[in-house]
């Protein structure tokens, strides 16, 4: 199969942010079964992100306001990719966040210049940071000017990652197409807070948090299906996916490709395993190819 | 040092103080190789897997001791021998033993005794003279001093309440004490005071609301003068020169 006219073996692909920059999880295991990897969300400069504590837990998933730390672009172009080029032969997707559109620019430009790299995932929808992230992921005509002001700096294909937070998914998917986004990916966290009974304060320390975790897979399975019959460009399916069932059932809604994010969290081996289970999992409900089920939902 | 995930099964889970149990598990220990290091719990019903750190591990059996704070260790505290547990074993970068010196001191504030009792252990058998130093609220929450003592330790037991040993803090109890290195293990502001009074180098253990364990999600990250570190992979154990506290 192809995401955006680029090979993948498989459809699986650890989500930003559970998966570091790639190398640490093949201490564990060969990463090269994996489709490629999102790796961590990477701005200009380097970020510490948020005061702790910024992890919370609830029914069915968990809640982060980890803020987008990151080493910076610079940084993980001369220590982040080298070390992971030791253990990950396939093209990377790389993870770009930013607090203005020259910024997210910035960085896909330095990026664009990586041979590792093979598609840009521009993150308009992180919910943990102030006066960047979601808030270009909220408004169509923000989303556009960040999409423009990084195809006009690459030819690797631009995957925007879209935030749920909104009245409106499909308005900001066919924003973002309009403007010439090669995919769309979604979803990201859902802004979530979680009180301390014994402090009867907020549990995490910037208050809200992103929500992930098998209790937000049906609303992502929801906001795929709509912008599978919105955009002609491929769907990159996200949030909560944790198993080959999980993944089929994003396909079927209309994604091409598929992320799994906080399951990484709790099981190190989760995405080895879907790899390894999906042939039998197609074989039981009569699957032959995966292509064949992609929006095989749809009427 | 490499984590794995495997089942492990209860031997034992007994009440040792106020809130404190003490689980024995039976399963594969080979990865844990040195003191300070942590495991990682898999409980039913509840996402995130529970850090505890090591009480003491040879030969496939694990010691942990955890008091009960919430969902997560009152979960532990009701199950029974027999009943089987996923653990990520083998986790976070532990306590080095080469700088002991003759006289280390071994400082515990309440559960952060736990991790100090193979510590001590390591550093007996490597021929120091450990002296440890746990401070408790009150008596009913005292545990393992006898155990310390049985290693060949040399116990001191203060309480804030006076009702054993030393009255005051672990800082108190300390004070009068020479030693060559220190060793530390407990709740932030304690971890703080001793780094402040401390007169050698030393080595500082921290807890974390973590999110994985093992480096994946960087939820833990603490700001050191090294840049940002994770609790979780970098730590649990950090070193006296590279500590950063917060304001």
């Amino acid at each position: 199969m192809t995401l955006c006219g680029l090979e993948l073996d498989n459809p699986v692909i650890p989500a930003s942010g559970t998966f570091g920059y790639g190398y640490e999880f093949a201490e564990y295991y060969d990463i090269n079964c994996l489709g490629t990897f999102s790796f961590k969300g990477t701005t200009k400069e380097p970020r510490f992100g948020n005061p702790q504590p910024r992890i919370a837990e609830c029914a069915g998933g968990m809640l982060n306001a980890v803020g987008l730390q990151n080493p910076g672009v610079d940084k993980v172009l001369s220590e982040e990719l080298p070390r992971l080029a030791k253990v990950f032969h396939k093209p990377v997707m790389a993870n770009v966040s930013g607090f203005s559109p020259e910024e997210y620019a910035y960085v896909c430009e330095k990026l664009d210049a990586a041979p590792q790299v093979g598609w840009l995932e521009v993150n308009i929808s992180c919910p943990n940071v102030h006066g960047g992230g979601m808030s270009f992921g909220t408004d169509p005509e923000a989303a556009a000017g960040v999409v423009r002001a990084v195809k006009a700096v690459t030819a690797k294909p631009v995957i925007v990652k879209l935030t749920p937070n909104v009245t409106d998914i499909v308005s900001m998917a066919r924003a973002c197409e309009d403007a010439g986004a090669d995919g769309i990916s979604l979803i990201n966290t859902l802004q979530a807070m979680r009180i301390d009974l014994k402090t009867k304060k907020p549990l995490l320390a910037n208050v809200t948090g992103g929500l992930s975790g098998p209790a937000v897979f049906p609303v992502a399975v929801r906001m795929v299906y709509q912008v599978y019959e919105a955009v002609r460009i491929p769907v990159v399916g996200v949030g909560g996916v944790s198993s080959a069932e999980d993944v089929i059932e994003m396909m079927l809604a209309g994604a091409t490709a598929v992320e799994v994010g906080a399951a990484n969290l709790t099981d190190p081996y989760v995405c080895r395993d879907i790899v390894r289970d999906l042939p039998g999992v197609m074989e039981k409900y009569g699957i032959e190819n995966l292509r064949d089920i992609i929006g095989g939902a749809h009427g | 040092m490499k984590m794995i995930e495997s089942v492990f099964t209860i031997a034992e889970n007994d009440l040792v103080a106020a809130g404190v149990y003490r689980m024995v598990l039976a399963g594969d220990t080979a990865p844990i190789t040195v003191p300070g290091q942590f495991v990682d719990i898999r409980l039913p019903e509840l996402y995130l897997r529970r850090p505890i750190s090591v009480c003491d591990a040879q030969d496939g059996s694990l010691a942990l001791l955890y008091k009960t704070v919430g969902k997560g260790t009152e979960r532990m505290a009701a199950m029974g021998p027999g009943e089987r547990l996923d653990l990520l074993t083998g986790l976070g970068n532990g306590f080095s033993l080469a700088e002991s010196g003759d006289r280390p001191l071994l400082a515990g504030g309440g559960i952060g005794a736990a991790p100090l009792y193979m510590l001590a252990k390591k550093l007996i058998q490597r021929g120091a003279r450990p002296l440890v130093v746990m401070g408790f609220n009150g008596a009913e929450d005292v545990f393992y001093a006898d155990e310390f003592a049985a290693l060949g330790a040399d116990v001191t037991v203060a309480t804030v309440d006076g009702s054993r040993g030393v009255k005051g803090l672990v800082t108190d109890a300390m004070a009068g004490l020479s030693y060559s290195y220190v060793y530390a293990c407990g709740p932030e502001p304690m971890l703080r005071a001793v780094w402040e009074r401390s007169e050698t180098d030393g080595q500082f253990s921290f807890e974390a609301r973590m999110g994985c364990g093992f480096g994946a999600c960087v939820g833990c990250t603490r700001q050191t003068v090294n840049g940002p570190k994770r609790v979780c992979k970098d730590g649990p154990v950090f070193r006296k020169g590279e500590i950063l506290w917060e304001a």
